[in-house]
């Protein structure tokens, strides 16, 4: 895994002190499915902040007809990231090379949330959609987690007895309990280390080996996706050069 | 028939298309979806070997010759079943239509299985042309779209009193394989259109029919796996598994098989090329080729024997629409495994 920021297809403006804090801002958005920073995936393609404290950031996505609902969520949580930055006073993110372009990047504009973006096209808010894939990232932060415990020699069958505490200090185990955090699930030291994203209560051995299978599956399913997302980016964009995180393949 | 160290492989290719999305059939209005549909196709052919890309012209709309070559001649294509996608929303003669495919096939017999699609919301006068279709065609399998956006309609699913209609009416009709779509679309805009939950009651209600889940949900494999593992007749299609993975993400092939395998098992996973997305050579060959790789990060996973491959590869299609495949396979068409998968503790 690898902290870099892909540098090369950013514009320096002509802020420098402001714009690597829009850039780590932006490094806070994740794709909602992928559950990886914007910033690694590639899909920042413009990042610029003018003298006066104007951003203007441009996202690109690996296909014209990415799901809307995916890229409306990136559009805006990148809209509220980049304008909490201290100094920027006007913040523009414009999503390019897809479908519903236009009008998602006006509705972020307006703050219209999606249903007012996209009127009768849409029932709901995005909320219950992005709460589904927090979940499916704990899952997939468990087995990061209990897998490389096991690796170690930890027993599979204490596992049940285990708190989050009691896993090794590693940067999986805090995304892991910031997810945890987000869906409002325990995540302290004392809570159980595998607990069942939906209900919150701790997974008992007789259906920890069943819990994990699932586990396992969610982050190879995840992890597969990261990487088809990011062979059709470059298929796409052959210029962009994603940084490598644990979506991409180590070969 | 493709032969490999002096083992046979009966090739089912479950997953095929004869399209025309060039710019002379795009709907005046429609064009950038029509366009972004096309392009968005090809840049998935990207993640096939790089000597396999085709132009965009070529792709847009490529001839008769050339797809029989691609599968036949060299893509050790045995039978291939069409697979039919209308968007007549887009292309003034759709994108990809049963009576083409039918056309086609009638032209090379004994080469193709010609699927029909329908559409619960068209009632009466939709099961009528199910019912002509299938005859005219002698139909065996349904593809369907149950995300498609219609007039005020948020698409469709599989639990409704409509489509029992229509499932009924398959059984009627000797149609046994319902494919159904669950992958990447595009409207209704907010809808997570991967739910599988309408297959699983389907496939409950309908015990005698097979649902098989093309692209196995992706990207929502984890969803599909967990659902398939309670339904005895819901399968595996594996068209973009093998062609979007295989060469371009190894690694992940390799675990995505071998979670394939532990849920749901050998006689449940359906080859399909995705042509002309990718040609059907390098996949057959590459696969027949390919194992689950050494190092201990697969240590969760089992190998694949020869025998699971010929499966996989085209009996378990075999079995489902009843072709007939050379007497030394037949054996291994109809032997049926338990998944490895995971006690339901």
């Amino acid at each position: 895994m690898s902290g870099t920021t892909g540098t090369a297809q950013v514009t320096v403006g002509s802020e420098p002190e402001i714009r690597p804090a829009v850039w780590s801002a932006l490094g806070t958005v994740r794709d909602p499915e992928l559950d990886e920073p914007l910033t690694e995936l590639g899909f920042v393609s413009h990042c610029e902040v003018s003298p006066t404290g104007e951003a203007l950031v441009r996202l690109r996505l690996p296909t014209y007809f990415c799901a809307p609902n995916f890229a409306f969520l990136m559009v805006a949580d990148a809209y509220d990231a980049v304008s909490a930055v201290p100094g920027i006073r006007r913040t523009v993110v414009e999503l390019t090379d897809h479908f519903a372009a236009d009008v998602i990047n006006s509705g972020v504009a307006a703050r219209a949330g999606f249903l007012g973006t996209f009127g009768d096209e849409a029932v709901d808010e995005l909320d219950g959609l992005r709460a589904d894939f927090v979940r499916k990232a704990v899952l997939a932060g468990t087995d990061r987690v209990c897998r490389a415990m096991v690796r170690a020699g930890t027993d599979p069958a204490s596992l049940a007895g285990l708190a989050l505490g009691d896993a090794p200090e590693s940067t999986d185990r805090e995304r892991l309990r910031a997810r945890r955090r987000e869906l409002g699930l325990p995540s302290t030291d004392r809570d159980p280390l595998v607990l069942d994203p939906a209900t919150g209560a701790g997974v008992e051995e007789a259906g920890m080996r069943r819990h994990l299978g699932f586990a396992r599956l969610t982050r190879v399913s995840q992890e597969a996706n990261s990487g088809v997302c990011r062979g059709m980016l470059r298929a796409r964009y052959p210029e962009s050069q994603p940084t490598a995180t644990q979506g991409q393949e180590q070969t | 028939m493709y032969t490999k160290d002096g083992e046979n492989y009966f090739v089912v290719d479950g997953h095929t298309h004869f399209w025309d999305a060039s710019p002379a059939n795009w709907i005046r209005g429609q064009e950038k979806y029509a366009k972004g549909w096309i392009e968005c196709f090809h840049a998935y052919q990207g993640l096939g070997p790089a000597e396999t890309h085709w132009p965009i012209e070529k792709f847009q709309k490529y001839s008769e010759e050339t797809m029989m070559r691609d599968l036949f001649d060299d893509g050790h294509v045995d039978v291939a079943i069409f697979q039919p996608t209308n968007l007549r929303q887009w292309y003034v003669n759709g994108f990809n239509t049963t009576e083409v495919d039918g056309a086609m096939s009638e032209r090379h017999p004994g080469k193709f299985v010609v699927n029909t699609t329908w559409d619960p919301r068209e009632g009466d006068e939709g099961l009528r042309a199910l019912e002509e279709h299938a005859k005219r065609w002698d139909c065996k399998g349904v593809k369907l779209y149950t995300a498609e956006w219609r007039g005020d309609s948020r698409g469709w699913n599989l639990k409704s009193a409509e489509s029992a209609r229509y499932l009924e009416k398959c059984q009627e009709l000797g149609i046994r394989n319902i494919h159904v779509h669950k992958g990447p679309t595009i409207w209704p805009l907010d809808k997570d259109a991967f739910d599988v939950s309408d297959v699983d009651f389907a496939a409950t209600n309908f015990p005698e029919l097979n649902f098989i889940v093309e692209h196995v949900g992706l990207p929502r494999i984890e969803d599909f796996c967990f659902m398939a593992t309670q339904e005895p007749n819901v399968y595996a299609g594996l068209a973009v598994v093998i062609g979007g993975l295989m060469h371009a993400r190894p690694r992940f092939f390799a675990k995505v098989m071998g979670e394939l395998m532990f849920w749901l098992g050998e006689d449940k996973l359906i080859f399909g090329a995705d042509y002309a997305i990718w040609e059907p050579r390098w996949q057959v060959e590459g696969f027949v080729d390919w194992n689950m790789p050494e190092d201990d990060e697969f240590g969760d996973y089992g190998k694949l024997t020869v025998t699971q491959k010929k499966k996989i590869l085209g009996l378990n299609a075999a079995r489902l629409y009843d072709l007939k495949v050379p007497a030394d396979l037949e054996d291994a068409k109809e032997k049926t495994t338990e998944p490895v998968g995971v006690p339901a503790s």
